[in-house]
């Protein structure tokens, strides 16, 4: 048993050096920041000395290494400072923005799966096919194409032209209120609340920017699926299966899918970097109240504990996420061993 | 013998780009719009019909017309005009970000690769931390630290692309380090730096020649997005990004030829390299062709 976890703790201690350095790169990101935030703090009517006192207070009058060990220490402590432009700590405003975040990040990955994976098995399994060039086509335009931009096209087809879409503004149209608040995803909070009304409402302007996205991941895991598939149907062990009789069903799914599923899980690691960073204009598009949008007005306003929270939760969720894919790695392929690494 | 070898090479070279040109028009087409975007880069500038900065109230948000092929936007200035001369900023900045990460990547990855040992280990642990960014928003925050200039657009995107090309290069090296060929030039007399230059590091070139068009339209990408959301090039400075952003606001009213066209210029560039670099992988290594 101790044999089995042993390398999961290993990949587990590998992450503290990442997240030391995210930790440094952040720290340093934002002390770069243009404008001085203890003007900024002390506001309009600062006199010299009170800028000086905030700078005290701030701890902006010590040495960057001293800087470094308080921004550390607060950070131990869930302390992310205090956002200029609205007044609150960053910690609370990153939480309650989050779930706007994840629920369209998630939803458009589920999509972008649903389809890029059977697109890219099909596409492998008849090589050569309309669907194997559908495949080819959709991968090629969709890593060319520029997220706000499709997402201003959409608006247009499916607002301004068909008016299937409601209004491209928020999460949720005025004439509903916000489900009570459980998980902060609207989708769950409001079949949980049990309002199917909320839920449509919900689902309706969720639709446009996961299609936005999912468009734009579609390309990445599509094109790797038919890789993957290529390499493993071309090897010897399906030629077993193949000639020991088994369908061709199982052939399919139980052997050449389950050793494709392991570059394509990498690649959604991949694809996820991408989403976070597209996230970020996907949220300007559709004045989407997530921390992409967040992060957008505080580096406009250089609001630099916000950004510094910012850059920090995407890079830890990203370091997280990268996690939970090697080690899922180990469920899908017994194969896998830490140690080689 | 030598006198030969050379030319032999390079008319099979030839023959090959030829070879894959006639079977895949495709990549035919993408060297095609390519050359078309370097014109515009080039000479697009003194073709215009308008001064894209040149503003004019009462022509202001006009559809395509035969005076204005694209239409106006909301200040009258003709789009047409605009998204042309936009295309030599935009260029001008991808490659001056992919250039600057190649050098330094190359520089980085060929020693982390020749020498191996604790450079190696720092080199990725280096890398580890910058590609555990979502390398947008890494971009964005660098923009934002360095401030907003249309420099720091550059060296913000070199910044995010240089892991990518000191992992290849890494790779190459190092798989080469023991080579035969390489312990022969070292024997020869040839210092580990020249030996490094001159015999093994070329051997890296046509995977990085891939990366390099791959990477110019993600580099596009990643310098629209970053005009995009406020961040770079400024207005009134005609740039894909900002005029899609720009027309973003009229999208709703119905005034699409604001930000369609810029668009789809963006879009057809990125396109373009893409198609390039897939091409271009055809021409390098047979074996991984899609």
């Amino acid at each position: 048993m101790a044999t089995r976890w042993l390398p999961i703790l290993w990949r587990l201690v590998q992450t503290i050096p990442v997240v030391i350095g995210v930790v440094i790169i952040s720290f340093l990101l934002t002390r770069a920041l243009p404008g001085d935030p203890a003007v900024q703090f002390a506001g309009q009517m600062a006199t010299p000395e009170s800028i000086e006192q905030v700078r005290a207070a701030l701890g902006l009058d010590k040495s960057l290494p001293q800087q470094f060990l308080i921004y550390c220490q607060a950070l131990l402590q869930g302390d992310l400072g205090q956002s200029v432009a609205t007044g609150r700590p960053v910690l609370t405003d990153l939480a309650t923005r989050l779930p706007a975040s994840l629920e369209l990040t998630l939803t458009s990955l589920l999509l972008s799966c649903l389809i890029a994976i059977p697109l890219g098995v099909l596409a492998a399994v008849r090589q050569g096919s309309w669907v194997d060039h559908l495949c080819r086509v959709l991968v090629t335009a969709g890593v060319s194409l520029p997220t706000f931009f499709t997402g201003i096209l959409l608006i247009y087809i499916f607002y301004y032209l068909l008016g299937w879409a409601p209004s491209p503004l928020g999460r949720l149209d005025f004439v509903y209120f916000d489900p009570p608040r459980v998980t902060g995803f609207f989708l769950i909070d409001s079949l949980l609340d049990g309002d199917l009304r909320t839920f449509t409402g919900a689902a309706k302007q969720l639709a446009l920017p996961a299609i936005t996205l999912a468009l734009f991941t579609l390309a990445p895991i599509a094109r790797m699926t038919r890789a993957a598939m290529l390499t493993a149907l071309s090897s010897d062990y399906i030629r077993t299966a193949c000639a020991a009789g088994l369908t061709p069903r199982k052939v399919l799914f139980g052997y050449a899918f389950r050793n494709a599923l392991l570059p394509v899980v990498t690649t959604l690691g991949m694809v996820f970097s991408f989403v976070l960073g597209a996230n970020v204009l996907v949220e300007k598009v559709f004045a989407w109240p997530g921390i992409g949008s967040y992060a957008v007005e505080a580096l406009v306003q250089s609001d630099y504990a916000a950004v510094q929270g910012f850059v920090l939760a995407m890079a830890l969720l990203f370091v997280l996420i990268n996690l939970i894919i090697d080690l899922s790695y180990a469920l899908i392929d017994p194969r896998i061993g830490f140690s080689s690494k | 013998m030598s006198d030969l070898a050379p030319t032999q090479t390079s008319n099979g070279m030839l023959t090959h780009l030829g070879h894959i040109l006639r079977e895949n028009p495709v990549t035919a087409l993408s060297f095609g719009l390519f050359a078309f975007f370097v014109g515009q880069a080039l000479v697009g500038q003194w073709l215009v019909p308008y001064d894209p900065l040149a503003t004019n109230a009462a022509q202001a948000l006009q559809p395509p017309s035969a005076a204005h092929w694209f239409g106006t936007d909301q200040l009258g200035r003709d789009v047409f005009s605009r998204v042309v001369v936009a295309t030599r900023l935009d260029l001008t900045i991808s490659v001056l970000a992919v250039a600057i990460s190649f050098v330094f990547g190359s520089v980085l990855g060929a020693i982390a690769g020749y020498w191996g040992g604790w450079l190696d280990a720092v080199l990725n642990r280096i890398l580890d931390t910058i590609m555990a960014f979502p390398l947008f928003v890494l971009a964005m925050g660098i923009v934002a630290a360095l401030g907003n200039t249309i420099e720091n657009i550059i060296y913000a995107t070199a910044i995010i692309n240089i892991p990518f090309y000191a992992r290849v290069v890494r790779a190459e090296v190092n798989i080469r380090r023991e080579a035969g060929f390489a312990l022969a030039a070292r024997l020869s007399g040839n210092s580990h730096l020249r030996t490094l230059a001159f015999h093994i590091f070329p051997n890296a070139l046509p995977p990085m020649m891939v990366q390099v068009s791959l990477n110019m339209g993600w580099a596009i990408l990643n310098a629209a997005g970053l005009s995009f959301v406020g961040l770079g090039v400024r207005p009134p400075t005609p740039e894909w990004g900002i005029m899609v952003a720009e027309g973003a606001n009229y999208i709703i009213s119905g005034h699409w030829w604001v930000a369609l066209f810029p668009g789809m210029w963006l879009m057809l560039a990125v396109f373009t390299f893409n198609l390039m670099g897939d091409g271009l992988r055809d021409l390098v290594d047979p074996r991984r062709r899609t």
